[in-house]
């Protein structure tokens, strides 16, 4: 896979801050790839993440170490319009992020500021609305919707930029569980159509390892673990870093533990009883 | 005690948000109110410092209706951790922030030095005593609105949301302080989108849809009704599913993943 994101010994000091908020950090993503940051709060994901997407450097202040590259360029020297487009960000709470009068006006605005043609610009918004399964809310007013719908616009606006790399910050702790199941299935479907990235900061991991390639873990601003999420999650370290251990891989490394043999990546509930039931007189 | 008799609510511009709910809430009672997005969750506990009126029906609170009691007096016996902390921070400093409260219910100075610097140390707030809540990640934010109604030890605690933006740690130190205050005799009313966090604290569960109340129960009992909560748009936790699956069913839902460890490895060994 080539390397879509490629971060190298990056480290940044805030103008005001006596220490290095990342430091010497490492990290690579391929297209398409979904890559999860967990860590604990005040560990430097904010920081990474403003690097990512250009806030750092071009929005802060403060002494900046090594390299970040998306899609080829560094993002320190290209100017935020153009990392606008190459870089897609979901807040938390899409309150942040939506204030039109309509849905499809409210996708449509940074596609608006980039002075994308007429036609290009109903195409990606429709297309950007399909997805996401929002066709139906074009004409509706964004303040009148549920939040699960307003996450999904936001969500919308982003895509409509068509960006190499979506980062999402605690997108499902606002919605309701079945809400967040379906945003996790939207996004490992639109990973699939579009091969855009995304990199996902989440405490909730129940839902995100059934479709995370990776799972990183951060701590006082360094990278402390890297791998496919059952392995990170099966180390006894991750729980100190305050990754949020989901139940039933707690019980299958317990089990494992035991000396029971468990066929591999049992995700859910389902899957971990079928092996069970298989396997008992 | 809080009672809801019959209440309804309906919003300025005409949305009913809460329709009939008759509810009673014992005093140390933990309850869990879970429900999809929108479901009036959060207008349901504004109810009970008197923030929202019913529109028709009566709220009681310890036998006070909350229609005739300043909302001063409703929030001496009612904290209420909001989802969002940045609605309810605004002082000048972390440490200004807690005595707000306790200066305006009365404590002496000497009592609200003391309870900054014990509800500083338990939230582990310390080190930022004297910067701005502003300053503050989503998380801390969330801890410090919490040290403050724990400062001026209320009846009843209500923390809407106060799992979002935890790391594990955090959380599992929120499970412990909903234990305490539950031993302690308080009652607490915990609104959460986090199944997994609320199914080890074992609450009465409430499950709200469309500004009704369509399941209440003991957590065991409300998380096994997967219909129930599937038209609220609430999944199971993860060991309630796992539990009904299994051809060896337990006599009851695995609480946590120690007691479903014993039976596994019995049945497999």
């Amino acid at each position: 896979m080539a390397s879509l994101l490629e971060v190298k010994g990056f480290g940044f000091k805030y103008a005001d801050s006596p220490k290095w908020a990342v430091q010497d950090f490492d990290l690579s993503a391929g297209e398409g790839e979904v890559v999860v940051l967990a860590g604990p709060s005040g560990c430097g994901k904010s920081t990474l993440l403003r690097a990512i997407n250009g806030l750092i450097p071009h929005m802060y202040v403060g002494e900046y170490a090594g390299s970040v590259r998306v899609a080829g360029r560094e993002v320190a020297s290209t100017p935020m319009r153009e990392l606008a487009q190459l870089v897609g960000f979901l807040f938390q709470n899409p309150e942040n992020q939506i204030f039109m009068f309509s849905v499809e006006r409210d996708i449509a605005f940074g596609l608006e500021n980039l002075g994308v043609q007429r036609g290009e610009m109903r195409e990606r918004v429709d297309e950007a609305m399909r997805t996401l399964g929002i066709t139906e809310l074009a004409k509706r007013a964004p303040h009148e919707l549920s939040d699960g719908q307003k996450q999904r616009v936001a969500l919308a606006g982003v895509l409509a930029m068509r960006p190499k790399l979506v980062i999402l910050d605690e997108p499902t702790s606002l919605l309701d569980p079945m809400t967040a199941s379906e945003l996790v299935s939207s996004v490992d479907r639109i990973r699939k159509e579009t091969s855009a990235t995304f990199l996902v900061v989440e405490h909730r991991l129940d839902l995100l390892v059934r479709i995370a390639d990776r799972l990183v873990v951060m701590n006082e601003g360094k990278k402390v673990m890297d791998g496919r999420p059952t392995d990170v999650l099966s180390d006894p370290d991750a729980q100190g870093y305050g990754v949020a251990v989901p139940a039933l891989t707690k019980l299958e490394n317990a089990m494992i533990k035991d000396g029971i043999k468990l066929r591999g990546n049992l995700l859910t509930a389902e899957e971990l009883a079928r092996e069970v039931n298989s396997r008992s007189r | 005690m809080i009672d809801f008799r019959d209440v309804s609510f309906v919003h300025p511009t005409g949305v009913k948000a809460l329709d009939s709910v008759t509810l009673t809430i014992k005093d140390g009672e933990s309850l869990a109110i879970v429900g999809e997005n929108g479901a009036g969750k959060t207008t349901l506990v504004k109810h009970i410092t008197g923030l929202l009126k019913p529109t028709t029906g009566v709220v009681l609170v310890d036998g006070q209706d909350t229609r005739s009691t300043s909302t001063a007096a409703l929030s001496k016996k009612a904290g209420v951790a909001f989802q969002n902390p940045d609605h309810q921070l605004f002082s000048e400093s972390v440490e200004e922030e807690i005595a707000f409260g306790l200066r305006n219910f009365g404590f002496s100075e000497e009592l609200t030095a003391q309870r900054i610097d014990w509800s500083l140390k338990f939230f582990g707030l310390e080190e930022y005593r004297k910067s701005s809540p502003l300053i503050l990640s989503g998380g801390e934010k969330k801890r410090l609105t919490l040290a403050c109604i724990l400062s001026w030890d209320p009846q009843v605690v209500v923390l809407d949301e106060p799992t979002v933006g935890q790391d594990s740690i955090q959380k599992e130190k929120l499970a412990e302080i909903i234990r305490m205050l539950g031993s302690t005799g308080k009652t607490v009313v915990v609104v959460s989108h986090d199944i997994e966090f609320l199914w080890p604290i074992q609450p009465r569960v409430v499950v709200m849809a469309k500004g009704k109340v369509v399941a209440d129960g003991p957590a065991s009992r409300v998380f096994e009704d997967a219909a129930v909560l599937s038209g609220a748009r609430v999944t199971q936790p993860q060991l309630v599913a796992l539990s009904q699956m299994l051809k060896s069913k337990p006599s009851a839902p695995f609480v946590d993943y120690l007691e479903a460890r014993r039976s596994l490895t019995e049945v497999l060994k």
